[in-house]
């Protein structure tokens, strides 16, 4: 059995981390939380996250950036924003966890076959490229990239539903001025 | 503004095209007839902001530029295109150095928007007084007998609600009360359906549609009545699943508030995209009153 510190020292918690997720998310109200807890029993998802709401604010307050960004919490948020309606403290929970995500992929420490990521940055290249969204391919994607190819196949009888009813088009669709997109993100980079 | 302009975002193009073939003649029925967005773009949805919440706002202020131009108001079904339009509208007008990067970036990509545009839910406009009265007005087939689970979902109530409750609004269950139909007390009607998790991990999605099924079921609903594309589906398209899973029937169709909307104005059965649902309908039929028929 090997030995492992379960607690840590000051040292080695990130006291800048706060304050970037503050900027990051807009959010102004987290130092005032009172770890009542009241996004965590209103969260639909915290029975299934590792650290649930409550916990991932007070992480992100005291600096433990590791344990924050590499949690499932920020990933299995669907952002219902059920906590955030409801802090007794006005703190934008779920702004927070979006500023979350986003920095674990700019740090490049979320899960990299984890579906749901993987959902998010191929829906975000596909809009930045086209415009619009094709739902089957963002599915196709989606399995390839998770290398989940055989749920491809566990999701055929979903499929075969949806073309039945003519529902799945496998029409890639795209706006029309794709120059002015180009240019807007373009401009965009520029103004960073 | 003056008027709205329709704005379909992605999945009334694509599995929702039920909602699409509802609401557009609900709203013409009742004098307000939408024209489409010209070129519009995807909102970016959750995704987008999970990634860049920069290219996410921008891409939003295209969509508002357009309507800008054409000096109308959002009218967005969808509620995650609904949230993400108003999200990114708030934020633009918010005067922050970021957002003003933002906005000079729209500049010079030739769509510059300058913060004019509201962004609305049908459900909305559907409910306002003078509207409302509209509609009652010419109700030809009061679906009486029916009872309507009201499901609202998250992303329409929350957060940024000015026209309803987000933890138990009443809007569409008034609207569906002025249909002659029957709502129920549908406690987890703004309980979340997970989104995109359905997608991503089943397991989960399984089981927060099971208890947002079973809830309707239990209030002795006999429809469902949604106002997003996503919570239709995830409602709609596991529930052979959960009925294996969790050996429970909870079979009910799912659809959209306009189909049976555009049912109580009595427009043709025909049109309003029933034939695309994935539950069979026959059971529901038989609890209108002479079937859904004029």
């Amino acid at each position: 059995m090997e030995i492992q510190r379960k607690v840590k020292y000051e040292e080695e918690l990130d006291r800048t981390f706060s304050e970037v997720i503050k900027t990051m998310s807009g959010d102004n109200e987290l130092d005032h939380c009172i770890q009542c807890g009241t996004c965590s029993s209103s969260c639909p998802m915290s029975v299934y996250m590792d650290y649930p709401p409550r916990k991932i604010i007070a992480l992100v307050k005291n600096g433990f950036k590791d344990e924050a960004l590499r949690s499932f919490t920020i990933w299995l948020c669907p952002s219902c924003y059920t906590c955030q309606v409801r802090c007794p403290a006005k703190i934008k929970i779920t702004d927070v966890m979006y500023a979350l995500k986003r920095l674990a992929i700019q740090e490049k420490v979320y899960p990299s076959r984890f579906s749901i990521p993987v959902l998010d940055r191929e829906m975000s290249k596909m809009i930045a490229k086209n415009g619009r969204n094709s739902e089957l391919w963002v599915v196709l994607k989606l399995y390839l990239k998770s290398r989940k190819p055989l749920g491809l196949l566990k999701m055929a009888p979903m499929g075969l539903k949806l073309m039945k009813t003519g529902r799945m088009s496998l029409k890639k669709e795209s706006i029309k001025d794709k120059k002015q997109l180009r240019t807007l993100l373009k401009a965009l980079k520029e103004e960073a | 503004m003056s008027g709205y302009v329709y704005y379909p975002g992605c999945s009334l193009k694509g599995n929702a095209k039920h909602y699409e073939e509802s609401i557009l003649p609900v709203f013409k029925e009742i004098d307000l007839p939408l024209e489409e967005l010209e070129d519009w773009n995807c909102c970016g949805a959750t995704a987008y902001f999970s990634v860049d919440d920069r290219m996410a706002a921008a891409i939003c202020g295209r969509n508002l530029s357009l309507a800008e131009k054409m000096q109308k108001d959002i009218i967005a079904p969808c509620a995650g295109c609904f949230l993400t339009l108003k999200k990114s509208n708030k934020f633009l007008a918010g005067g922050s150095e970021k957002a003003r990067k933002i906005l000079g970036a729209l500049d010079k990509a030739g769509c510059s928007y300058g913060g004019k545009v509201d962004v609305k839910h049908p459900l909305q406009v559907l409910v306002q007084e003078d509207i409302l009265e509209r509609i009652k007005a010419r109700v030809t087939r009061p679906l009486a007998g029916l009872k309507v689970a009201c499901y609202y979902g998250c992303q329409l109530v929350r957060p940024f609600t000015d026209f309803d409750d987000p933890d138990y609004p009443m809007t569409l269950d008034r609207l569906m009360a002025a249909i002659g139909a029957e709502p129920v007390d549908y406690s987890a009607k703004t309980r979340c359906c997970g989104g995109s998790l359905t997608g991503t991990i089943e397991e989960v999605g399984l089981r927060l549609n099971y208890i947002l099924l079973k809830e309707a079921k239990k209030k002795g609903a006999d429809v469902i009545a949604t106002i997003c594309p996503l919570c239709q589906f995830n409602l709609e398209i596991l529930q052979d699943k959960m009925v294996k899973k969790y050996k429970d029937d909870i079979t009910i169709p799912i659809l959209y508030f306009s189909q049976l909307l555009g049912l109580g104005l009595g427009l043709s059965k025909n049109t309003l995209g029933f034939s695309r649902s994935i539950i069979d309908l026959k059971p529901m039929w038989g609890k209108i009153e002479n079937g859904g028929r004029r």
